[in-house]
């Protein structure tokens, strides 16, 4: 099967996103890259635990003064959803259904920028609180870890912008449909990331 | 179709060489800009060696002195040991699994970029106000308060050439597991091709936390933050487990290859099989394993406490059985072999009792109540330098060597190369193993000079010799190459005529698509089972075709440049200059927009064509 080939849906492989060399290569290599992203978050995690609270003296607020649990649930429930639209949108591609494909993409990618701008409001909060980046080694590992999380939304949503304009007008292809899956594998890496963040940042910032 | 058979302006070659995608020129390009950062690091040593030779020199000062030791260290270890063992990997590694690539050739050549422009912006120091001198390690309590840019120089250039490891480290490891030849089981695999593999998961899981301790200290040092400042709540030993969780996986990553190098070396030259084969690539995969569970014994001072460092001794004793495992088959390799004297062989036959010697400090200094004696002394220089110069460094001469008629189809001079390694070895071992007793003495690490009269004279300016010797080996070897470059004289597939694996069963150099036809593996060793067979080379596994190729590309070079200017953007903002965040901006743009431009811009490669393969075998071209 060549990459540049031309197919119907009778003709589209069961796994189009690994049916090339290049593609195989893709979609192995992008696992490993979450791999070593899980390192890379692992280690954000472990310094935020280690400076939470640490903060320099008492007129500096807490995680359980700051957090409030509404905002971030609507938050997490936004991004949790947009996992669930990235896979009815790789159920369509598999399927060979571009239309329907693009319209859940869209839907994603919607989702995802509401929680970027939720999260954007609640820095602004937090800030105006008195708690910033620079202001406690508590604050710099807040930020540091939340908007590292951020900025990998942030990229993919750029990314799936890019891949939906970039084909809107071409259709599926073997070499545009693996480029489509591993961005589903990464929307669901950030998506579990922040299932972590929720329970370790602000579930256990409330109570603990 | 080989580059090296046509003749080329020096354009051309430039323009060749700064779009390549193709592995072999990849690894030329390692090996030289590695080569390079040897020798710069090897001019800081031979500073640090005369400011030492005698008490109370002053040949440079004592802020000098310290930005010495740091570059001397770091570019050792990223701009030099890290960059020539991933010369060889590229070089042979994709040959001795019988692939025509690496599983992602444009990543390839951007990992080799990001790494070049950030040993350039790492080294640019010297230039622009002095350079890091927080030692290799750059603990947050010393980097902090380090004035001037030199630590930022040192966490943005690092950040950079560590990215272009990382992708490095993915692309070898997929490439082995999707792009093995027909017959290649992952047991049958070459030894080299096992320690890549291995070194490549230490590469994808060590360089995380790496990233992460430059990008917390990054924004400490540029941004106002606060991670490793006690009177803001920061706490700087998170700095220190950031760096050992990275910084002893990173000491496997250049030993594995090595021990790998030495593996080829010992079957060829001893024309028997590698003994115990099942048993390395076991002790391989433990070695790796157990690199992550020992990064607190660079701590033991710290005070973790005896629970944490009990246990972090126990785990680094541990990795003396696997070690153990390999010296013993390697000695077991030679035994009733029949051994042929070249210059790898000495290079590999002095590897072992030169790195065993820094295994068993190794183990001494694992002891982690006798550790609290010789923390912070030469004692530990010794160690280091017998486990890296004596297993890295070895390895990547005898690499050199072994592999350097298979990357420019020539062979080095045999005599130069011995004398060389008698130069190098005797100065080695001249300049580091007194140096364990300077440090029982107690003479600690990284003091710019002592005083007379403590005992220390006499044996200093032993090492100081040493390290002249080192010096001359290097030169000898300088000479070797331009010697034989000139002279030029071409050689078959398997110069060294005991070739056992793949990579030499084709020409020297390799034409660009390696293998015209994939080879069928029969086994481990399989060049040697065909020939053992009388055959002359190895079996198609495939009727000839056509093949798919990668294009060449520029946007490796814009991508890694970009983060290069940006950089510059990044540190200055500190010094409130108006130019900085625009120049930030704009490399910034260069790197995004040349991602963007890779990503909506297809790219389908091309094709070789059948007819043509064909024509090259008519003309009797050895391509």
């Amino acid at each position: 099967m060549h990459a540049d080939e031309k197919f119907t849906y009778e003709t589209w492989p069961a796994a189009p996103e690994k049916s090339t060399l290049e593609s195989k290569n893709k979609f192995l290599g992008f696992w490993f890259f979450l791999g070593g992203e899980t390192v890379l978050f692992a280690s954000l995690f472990a310094t935020y635990l280690a400076l939470k609270d640490k903060v320099p003296s008492t007129t500096h607020h807490l995680a359980k003064d700051l957090f409030e649990l509404p905002l971030t649930f609507v938050a997490t429930m936004l991004l949790l959803t947009s996992s669930l639209t990235s896979v009815y949108a790789m159920y369509h591609m598999k399927n060979f259904a571009f239309k329907k494909m693009m319209v859940w993409l869209g839907l994603t990618a919607l989702l995802g920028a509401g929680f970027l701008g939720l999260e954007v409001y609640e820095f602004t909060l937090y800030v105006h609180e008195g708690h910033t980046f620079t202001s406690s080694a508590f604050g710099s590992a807040f930020y540091t870890l939340v908007g590292f999380h951020g900025g990998h939304v942030a990229f993919g949503l750029l990314w799936c912008l890019t891949l939906m304009i970039r084909n809107s007008k071409r259709g599926l292809d073997l070499y545009n449909a693996p480029k489509f899956y591993v961005f589903s594998l990464y929307w669901h890496f950030i998506d579990v990331v922040w299932v972590f963040i929720f329970t370790v940042v602000y579930l256990m910032g409330m109570v603990g | 179709m080989s580059t090296y058979a046509q003749k080329k302006g020096f354009g051309a070659t430039l323009w060749d060489f700064l779009t390549t995608v193709d592995h072999k020129k990849i690894a030329i390009l390692y090996l030289i800009a590695g080569g390079f950062f040897f020798l710069v690091g090897g001019l800081e040593a031979v500073f640090i060696r005369i400011q030492l030779a005698v008490p109370n020199n002053d040949f440079v000062s004592a802020g000098l002195f310290n930005e010495i030791i740091t570059m001397h260290g770091t570019t050792m270890i990223f701009l030099a040991a890290m960059p020539l063992v991933f010369a060889f990997m590229n070089a042979v590694m994709p040959l001795q699994i019988g692939a025509r690539d690496v599983a992602f050739p444009f990543v390839n050549a951007l990992g080799f970029w990001l790494f070049f422009f950030g040993g350039i912006f790492l080294n640019l120091s010297w230039f622009l106000g002095g350079a890091p001198d927080a030692g290799w390690t750059s603990y947050a309590s010393l980097a902090l308060h380090s004035k001037g840019h030199g630590v930022d120089f040192y966490i943005l250039g690092l950040q950079i050439s560590g990215i272009g490891t990382l992708i490095g480290g993915i692309n070898f490891l997929v490439t082995i597991i999707n792009m093995r030849a027909p017959g290649m089981t992952y047991m049958r695999m070459p030894l080299f091709t096992w320690t890549t593999f291995v070194t490549s998961a230490l590469i994808l899981f060590a360089f995380p936390p790496l990233t992460v301790g430059l990008v917390l200290m990054m924004f400490d040092r540029l941004f106002g933050a606060n991670f490793f400042d006690p009177t803001l709540g920061g706490n700087t030993v998170i700095w220190e487990h950031l760096f050992w969780i990275f910084g002893h996986p990173e000491v496997y990553i250049l030993i594995l290859p090595a021990f790998g190098i030495f593996s080829e070396i010992f079957p060829i030259f001893s024309r028997k099989r590698l003994f115990g084969y099942s048993s390395m690539v076991f002790a391989t995969v433990l070695i790796g394993f157990l690199g992550f569970m020992v990064w607190a014994h660079h701590m033991f001072t710290t005070g973790l406490g005896p629970v944490a460092n009990a246990i972090f001794a126990v785990a680094t004793m541990a990795i003396g059985v696997p070690t153990g495992i390999k010296i013993f088959n390697w000695l077991l390799t030679m035994w009733g072999g029949s051994v042929k004297f070249t210059t790898p062989m000495h290079w590999a036959m002095a590897f072992i009792p030169s790195f065993l010697a820094g295994g068993v400090t190794g183990v001494m200094l694992a002891s982690a109540a006798a550790d609290y004696q010789y923390h912070d002394t030469y004692f530990v220089v010794a160690h280091f330098h017998y486990v890296i110069v004596g297993g890295v460094v070895f390895a990547v001469f005898a690499g050199t060597h072994l592999y350097w008629p298979k990357m420019f189809g020539t062979m080095l001079n045999e005599v130069l190369g011995k004398i060389t390694f008698w130069l190098f070895f005797i100065g080695f071992h001249l300049t580091f193993f007194i140096q364990h007793f300077l440090g029982l003495w107690g003479m600690p690490r990284r003091v710019f000079t002592y005083l007379p009269g403590q005992g220390f004279d006499a044996a200093n300016m032993v090492s100081s010799i040493g390290a002249a010797f080192m010096g001359l080996g290097v030169i000898v070897m300088l000479y070797n190459i331009i010697i034989t470059s000139v002279k030029n004289v071409k050689v078959g597939n398997d110069p060294w005529g005991d070739g056992r694996t793949l990579e030499w069963a084709i020409p020297s150099p390799p034409p660009f698509y390696n293998f015209k036809q994939l080879p069928l593996v029969r086994g481990l060793d399989a060049y040697w089972l065909e020939k053992m067979d009388g055959k002359k080379g190895m079996t198609p596994a495939e009727p000839l075709g056509d093949i798919h190729m990668p294009n060449s590309s520029f946007l490796p070079f814009m991508m890694a440049m970009g983060l290069f200017i940006a950089a510059f953007g990044a540190m200055y903002h500190v010094n409130d200059k108006a130019w900085a965040l625009p120049v930030m901006i704009i490399g910034l743009l260069v790197t995004f927009g040349s991602m963007f431009l890779r990503s909506v811009k297809d790219d389908h490669g091309f094709h070789i064509h059948k007819e043509d393969l064909m024509d090259e075998e008519d003309k009797g071209v050895k391509a």
